[in-house]
């Protein structure tokens, strides 16, 4: 059953065509992507800005409608925004600033109906405490670092224990030693519940650090470009090459 | 080597200096109290009633300009005999009243205006129309509509409060991140809950302002509505008191009357919509 369960992609997205329409232009984000993502993943979508790959996180997120393609998670198509898909967004503002670290976890579990009450409290304390906050429950987001703010989001995204968890960028805005730290604290945590991430960055040493396997976009419109295994470690393999290398060639030796 | 760091060996402290000197300290009481911005402006004002009443004093002229004493005086005086209490909760009550209409009017209008893109574009137009317009110059209109009576003091009420809270609120509405947007479909929530649980308080600081705004509007108007024809409503409000007293030329009356209305409006921002921004936006650190 288990083994059946492992074979099987959690999240298929096929032949995705992404658009949007700016004030005088269509514009194509992504062009017949496709790649799955199985359960336990730490999937990198790695590219220069204009690959789509935040585009395409939104729609497997349910925010944005593919013109060609689908997406599954679960073997259910996405056609909208729901809980068992949570998104970690870039900016600091994700958090609900009127609510405390506490509630803003708990948010989560309340409006989505998850949980209930004292149950909702319990869950949140407890991914507070995951990701180091505990000291912080009660206190308002804008008395916290840039850091500390993302953790939070971290926090109120895996309580909701979904699916998968959708991270867009999160680190980016970070200074570069709370982001190394940050990346550390990730990957602590997925040791410990080996949760299912999409991790979207356009950073070649955060791709290789934090993925097991990384899906390469090349830029207008977003086209897959490879798709590599990486052991965070950024060994050298059988060609003498290092993987950051390797990806530094594909994604350079088309520029000028 | 760099030729310059030749003569500059290296070093690692392995224990850091005791520091000498302030790390922290208390702020001394005097740097406390001037800190108070409640204390501050109570000095202002005390400042001010100094002036006036010098000033009154040397022009010496209870007509013109009477002093700050006689003022208080008139105003002791007309709360304890001459119903000014009474006059002014008249005042209120029917404020209290064009206001809470005022809002669902423009909780109705704003409701359209996020669900609709025709309700977005009548709430702007609606608004470039009226929001210009002087509420005050539909009280001839409203009195032929309403009679003379509350009606039509409730309706250039409405007229005022509606159109400042709805642009408030729209605008505030409108300038939602995108990001608090999507955490809040993320977690399922749509129509109502949506609405109540991430528009309002994320747009809160605009439609705090809004608030604000549409009570001054508010206040203003009704005095202004009452100057016209208090008598007739009910046993008349503050307008009609100051106006009654100008015909009998008891200035220091006038005076008192003035001086609640600011009094009134002192307390509303200063005690009540302070409050209100303390334990909202200013905690929220949405403003400092």
């Amino acid at each position: 059953m288990e083994e059946t369960h492992l074979l099987e992609p959690l999240v298929k997205v096929s032949g995705v065509t992404l658009q949007y329409k700016t004030k005088d232009h269509l514009i194509t984000a992504t062009y017949r992507v496709s790649f799955d993502v199985f359960r336990s993943d730490r999937f990198i979508l790695l590219g220069p800005s204009g690959c789509g790959k935040s585009t395409l996180l939104k729609a497997i997120g349910g925010f944005h409608r593919p013109t060609e393609g689908t997406i599954t998670v679960n073997n259910t198509p996405v056609l909208k925004p729901g809980p068992d898909r949570v998104m970690v967004f870039q900016e600091f503002d994700q958090l609900l600033a009127w609510k405390t670290v506490k509630e803003n976890v708990m948010f989560s579990l309340l409006a989505s109906g998850k949980m209930k009450g004292r149950e909702a409290e319990e869950a949140a304390l407890h991914y507070i405490d995951k990701v180091n906050l505990s000291k912080f429950a009660n206190s308002m987001p804008h008395t916290l670092s840039g850091g500390m703010k993302q953790r939070v989001a971290i926090a109120r995204g895996m309580a909701m224990e979904p699916d998968v968890l959708l991270m867009d960028e999160p680190f980016a805005a970070l200074d570069a030693l709370t982001r190394r730290k940050m990346q550390e604290e990730l990957l602590q945590l997925w040791e410990e519940t080996k949760f299912t991430v999409l991790f979207v960055t356009h950073s070649i040493p955060e791709a290789v650090l934090l993925g097991n396997r990384i899906l390469l976009l090349s830029p207008h419109p977003g086209q897959v470009k490879a798709e590599l295994n990486s052991d965070g470690i950024d060994s050298i393999d059988v060609s003498g090459h290092r993987l950051s290398d390797r990806i530094h060639d594909m994604l350079f030796k088309d520029a000028v | 080597m760099p030729e310059q760091n030749k003569f500059r060996p290296e070093f690692i402290f392995e224990q850091t200096e005791p520091i000498s000197g302030v790390v922290q300290k208390p702020l001394t009481s005097f740097e406390r109290l001037t800190n108070q911005s409640w204390l501050r402006k109570c000095i202002l004002l005390i400042v001010m009633a100094c002036i006036w009443q010098v000033y009154a004093l040397n022009l010496n002229n209870s007509l013109i300009f009477p002093t700050f004493t006689a003022t208080i005086a008139s105003f002791a005086d007309a709360i304890l005999t001459g119903g000014l209490m009474g006059k002014a909760l008249n005042s209120i009550e029917i404020l209290l009243i064009g206001y809470a209409v005022g809002l669902v009017c423009a909780a109705t209008l704003t409701a359209l205006a996020i669900t609709t893109r025709i309700g977005s574009d009548l709430l702007e137009t609606l608004t470039s129309m009226f929001n210009p317009l002087p509420a005050i110059a539909l009280l001839p209109l409203a009195l032929i509509w309403f009679g003379l009576g509350a009606g039509s003091i409730v309706f250039v009420l409405v007229h005022s409060v509606l159109w400042a809270v709805a642009l408030n609120t729209h605008s505030g509405f409108m300038a939602v991140s995108p990001t608090l947007r999507m955490v809040g479909k993320n977690y399922g929530l749509n129509g109502f809950r949506y609405v109540y649980k991430i528009l309002v308080p994320a747009a809160f600081p605009s439609i705090l302002t809004g608030l604000k705004v549409g009570w001054a509007f508010a206040w203003r108007t009704l005095i202004a509505a009452e100057l016209v024809f208090g008598v007739s409503s009910g046993s008349g409000g503050l307008g009609w008191f100051i106006y009654e007293n100008k015909n009998m030329l008891d200035i220091p009356a006038v005076f008192a009357g003035l001086f609640t209305i600011i009094i009134i409006g002192l307390f509303v921002e200063n005690v009540i919509f302070n409050n209100i921004e303390a334990i909202t936006v200013r905690k929220w650190g949405m403003q400092t």
